[in-house]
């Protein structure tokens, strides 16, 4: 596999990994934007957009870009994040011209008031689909409580209220000062020839305007802390949830491998800490822990989910262990596990197209830089038990913000 | 690159598949056997899962502990899952680690200790998935759906009742074990980067011994399927519905991938353009295809705001009915290239091709060659769809909904 790299004299970056070995190849505009770079006054509108980019362009009505998509057999879909809206599309190597004129075609959308009419429906529908999920639901308020008027708390999806009187106008201001080429990547992975790429994004892309992009507020929130408790009756939400978030290191941290090291001891889905005191025996059926690793900031989650009656129990084995691997830290033997597990996954995320797209793009947005599989494995490797000590003392478990969503009316 | 597939069928009657793949380093590995949740005795609904979870509990010469651990230190993925009909069990690791990963999956299908003292955690785990579907309305949408559609047991579901899982013992969980975990009609697949031969000698040495029982035939209950509706406050109602297919290896089985296809293959096929698209009426609409040996079922779903449940159910109704009326080549090229491309691109996950070897195996009693698959697509055409269609027209829909106010079909 070989990395390549251009930037085009707007500003936009160009970026491949070549692996002739492979099957398809993957291709994706990353654009740096997302819920945190909203104002008040606009909540929703980077999920919104992602929707409307789909909805057509000067040369392409709604159906035709769908339909352009489907002719090449694309596998081909969008995502957008606090910091991120990424359109993406993975499509057998012959099809690389024809999937590049799609996609930087629709990253220049018409935004028709008609259209954005229709998919206001659509937007409303998708909110209210999340809020009769739970799960959903209690993670999104999980993240306001702790992070409060810091913008990395702001709701992806908007709320009803915020979306119906969300305007068009209000979208393509939004539009015209965050899609600029200076805040693109594009990037490919798989079975293709980089000269190529570069020529075809050249093409499509090089009158896109360009100019700075800022983003307010990186400063690395402390944590509102409390408890946050949200009573639902118990015909509405049948368990209990309860998430706990706490201040972790930021995505170009170089605390940020032991970081995600140590959540897996504690959380992963088989053999952490949390499975063996919660699933194993029988207490609830979902935990665990993750980081999420996010520009200038980033955030341990640990959450559970279980009958309202044992709610209680297990949140003081949380604790416990929460405050027990503050105090004490982890083993050689997790230790050694851990890595195994997740060496183990990186070798297979690497063989596939489509992730080391996503992986690529974000090692360059977050961390300035590529790195190859083999250079990822040598990072894991070169973390150590003190790194772990270092991310513990750096970023204490003890300083958590607990938010509950369930049918309890207290929890303690 | 011609594929490198082999079968091998034990003299116990387990199947091995292998598949080399060039070009990976991981190895993936996916176990069928039949033991799912339609062999539950009556009053025991749920025994399968639990059985699947207490298999993991301690094997062999090591305690429930001991066994998460050996496999988290060869850092081997997995999960193990009963289905309607079968277990599933499936992992995924790097090659290097597969022999001694075999070697724990001989003790936890042959060897399992199934602890007497464990079994209260099992039950509460499996009680809790059942709570906790109340949460999840798509799901549960889905499994009222099932129950509704299909004759008994076809239509159970796998997490079982509550008064079924509570009534288990131990010793209904070892017979269960001991009747159906047995190497008859067991589909062991392998893919990735592996020695054909190598492995073969490995499930020979460790599956070789394992002895065979009989499988006596499943009786399947006669049953008219119903429609129905569930009342609860919810900002959504959920929309299911189901009518007769034909099963995959049928000669039209093709004729119904194209169909489904042109509903609903991507976001240019009719039911995301007309239902979402055009009128806006939800965010979720789509039609899929499930299949036993025996018989299949054309499913559909969508979740839209009470306010336009309505016509988000007539408007999808009526493009299943609409299909027989006309298919445009356009629409079914886009349908045959998503079909090809789609099959090429899962070449290159480990995870995919044992789990495609495997379901070819159980339905097909042979694996399919991607020249074969690729030929069958290519022979799709439109006529031959409509025909089909004509033939087995869109009818008889059972529809379940799940929301506020029931709905008029």
């Amino acid at each position: 596999m070989t990395f390549h790299q251009h930037t085009l004299p707007n500003g936009l970056t160009i970026l491949g990994e070549t692996n002739p070995a492979a099957l398809s190849v993957a291709v994706a505009f990353w654009v740096k934007t997302g819920a945190r770079d909203e104002t008040p006054d606009v909540c929703g509108v980077s999920h919104f957009l992602e929707h409307m980019v789909f909805k057509g362009t000067p040369r392409r009505d709604a159906f035709a870009v769908n339909r352009d998509f489907s002719r090449i057999g694309a596998d081909n879909n969008a995502w957008t994040s606090e910091e991120n809206t990424v359109f993406h599309a993975v499509v057998l190597p012959e099809f690389l011209p024809h999937v590049v004129d799609v996609l930087a075609d629709i990253m220049r959308p018409s935004l028709r008031g008609e259209d954005f009419a229709t998919e206001k429906k659509v937007i409303l529908d998708e909110i209210v689909r999340y809020e009769v999920q739970p799960g959903w639901a209690s993670y999104d308020l999980a993240r306001k409580n702790f992070y409060a008027s810091h913008p990395l708390g702001n709701s992806i999806l908007g709320t009803s209220e915020s979306i119906n009187a969300l305007t068009r106008d209000q979208m393509e201001g939004y539009f015209r000062k965050r899609y600029l080429a200076s805040n693109i990547v594009a990037v490919a992975s798989g079975n293709f020839d980089f000269k190529r790429f570069v020529d075809l994004v050249g093409n499509a892309c090089s009158d896109w305007p360009t100019g700075e992009v800022s983003r307010t507020n990186r400063t690395e929130p402390p944590g509102a802390g409390g408890m946050h408790l949200v009573t639902k009756p118990a015909d509405k939400v049948a368990q209990e949830y309860v998430t706990l978030i706490a201040p972790a290191a930021p995505a170009d941290h170089e605390l940020g491998y032991a970081g995600s090291l140590l959540a897996t001891v504690m959380g992963d889905y088989t053999g952490s800490r949390m499975f063996w005191s919660l699933i194993d025996p029988g207490l609830v059926d979902e935990a665990g822990m993750g980081i999420d690793e996010c520009d200038g900031a980033g955030a341990y989650y640990t959450s559970f989910n279980s009958d309202p009656e044992h709610a209680e129990e297990c949140f003081k084995i949380v604790r416990e262990l929460l405050d027990d691997v503050q105090a004490n830290g982890i083993t050689p033997e997790e230790f050694l596990q851990a890595k195994t597990k997740i060496l183990s996954r990186e070798i297979r995320a690497g063989e596939r197209s489509a992730r080391r797209m996503f992986t690529i793009a974000k090692d360059w947005v977050y961390r300035g830089g590529y790195r190859s599989v083999d250079d990822e494995l040598a990072a894991w490797d070169a973390v150590t038990m003190k790194d772990v000590r270092a991310v513990l003392d750096r970023y204490p478990l003890s300083n958590q913000t607990v938010s509950a969503y369930g049918p309890l009316e207290k929890l303690s | 690159m011609p594929q490198d597939i082999q079968s091998f069928t034990l003299s116990n009657g387990l199947t091995l598949l292998t598949e080399r793949m060039p070009h990976v380093r991981s190895t993936s590995f996916n176990i069928l056997l039949p033991a799912g949740a339609a062999h539950d005795p009556d009053g025991r609904q749920g025994l399968a899962s639990l059985v699947c979870d207490l298999m993991t509990r301690g094997a062999g010469s090591r305690d429930n502990r001991e066994l998460t651990d050996a496999l988290d230190n060869l850092g081997v993925d997995r999960g193990e899952s009963s289905g309607t009909l079968n277990v599933q069990l499936s992992g995924a690791m790097l090659s290097r680690n597969l022999v001694p990963t075999f070697e724990i999956y001989a003790d936890i299908l042959r060897r399992p200790h199934l602890p007497e003292d464990e079994l209260d955690a099992a039950k509460s785990l499996s009680i809790q998935d059942i709570q906790s579907l109340e949460d999840d309305p798509q799901r549960k949408v889905m499994v009222e759906l099932r129950k509704r559609y299909y004759p008994d047991p076809l239509g159970r579901d796998q997490r079982g009742t509550i008064e079924g899982v509570e009534a288990v013992t131990i010793e209904d969980v070892r017979r269960q074990h001991a009747e159906l975990y047995h190497p008859r009609d067991v589909i062991l697949s392998v893919a990735g980067e592996l020695d054909p031969e190598a492995v073969k000698k490995e499930v020979e040495r460790l599956f070789g011994d394992w002895k065979p029982l009989p499988r006596p035939p499943m009786r399947v209950a006669t049953h008219v399927p119903t429609s129905g509706h569930i009342e609860k406050e919810l900002d959504q109602t959920q929309i299911s519905l189901a009518f007769p297919s034909v099963p995959i290896g049928h000669p039209d089985f093709y004729n119904v991938r194209g169909a489904i296809g042109v509903l609903s293959q991507d976001m240019s096929s009719r039911l995301f353009t007309n239902v979402r698209e055009k009128h806006g009426l939800c965010y979720s609409v789509y039609a899929s295809y499930e299949s036993f040996r025996d018989r299949a079922t054309i499913i559909g779903y969508a979740g839209a705001r009470p306010e336009l449940a309505q016509e988000t159910l007539d408007r999808t109704l009526e493009e299943f009915r609409n299909l027989v009326n006309g298919i445009e080549e356009e629409e079914l090229d886009r349908v045959k290239i998503g079909l090809k491309s789609s099959l090429i691109m899962r070449q290159e996950s480990t995870a995919a091709r044992a789990g495609s070897i495997a379901s070819d195996w159980y339905f097909l009693g042979r694996v399919r060659s991607l020249e074969e698959i690729q030929a069958s697509i290519d022979g799709l055409q439109v006529e031959k769809i409509l025909d089909y269609l004509r033939r087995n027209p869109a009818k008889d829909f059972t529809v379940v909904t799940l929301g506020p106010a029931a709905l008029k079909h």
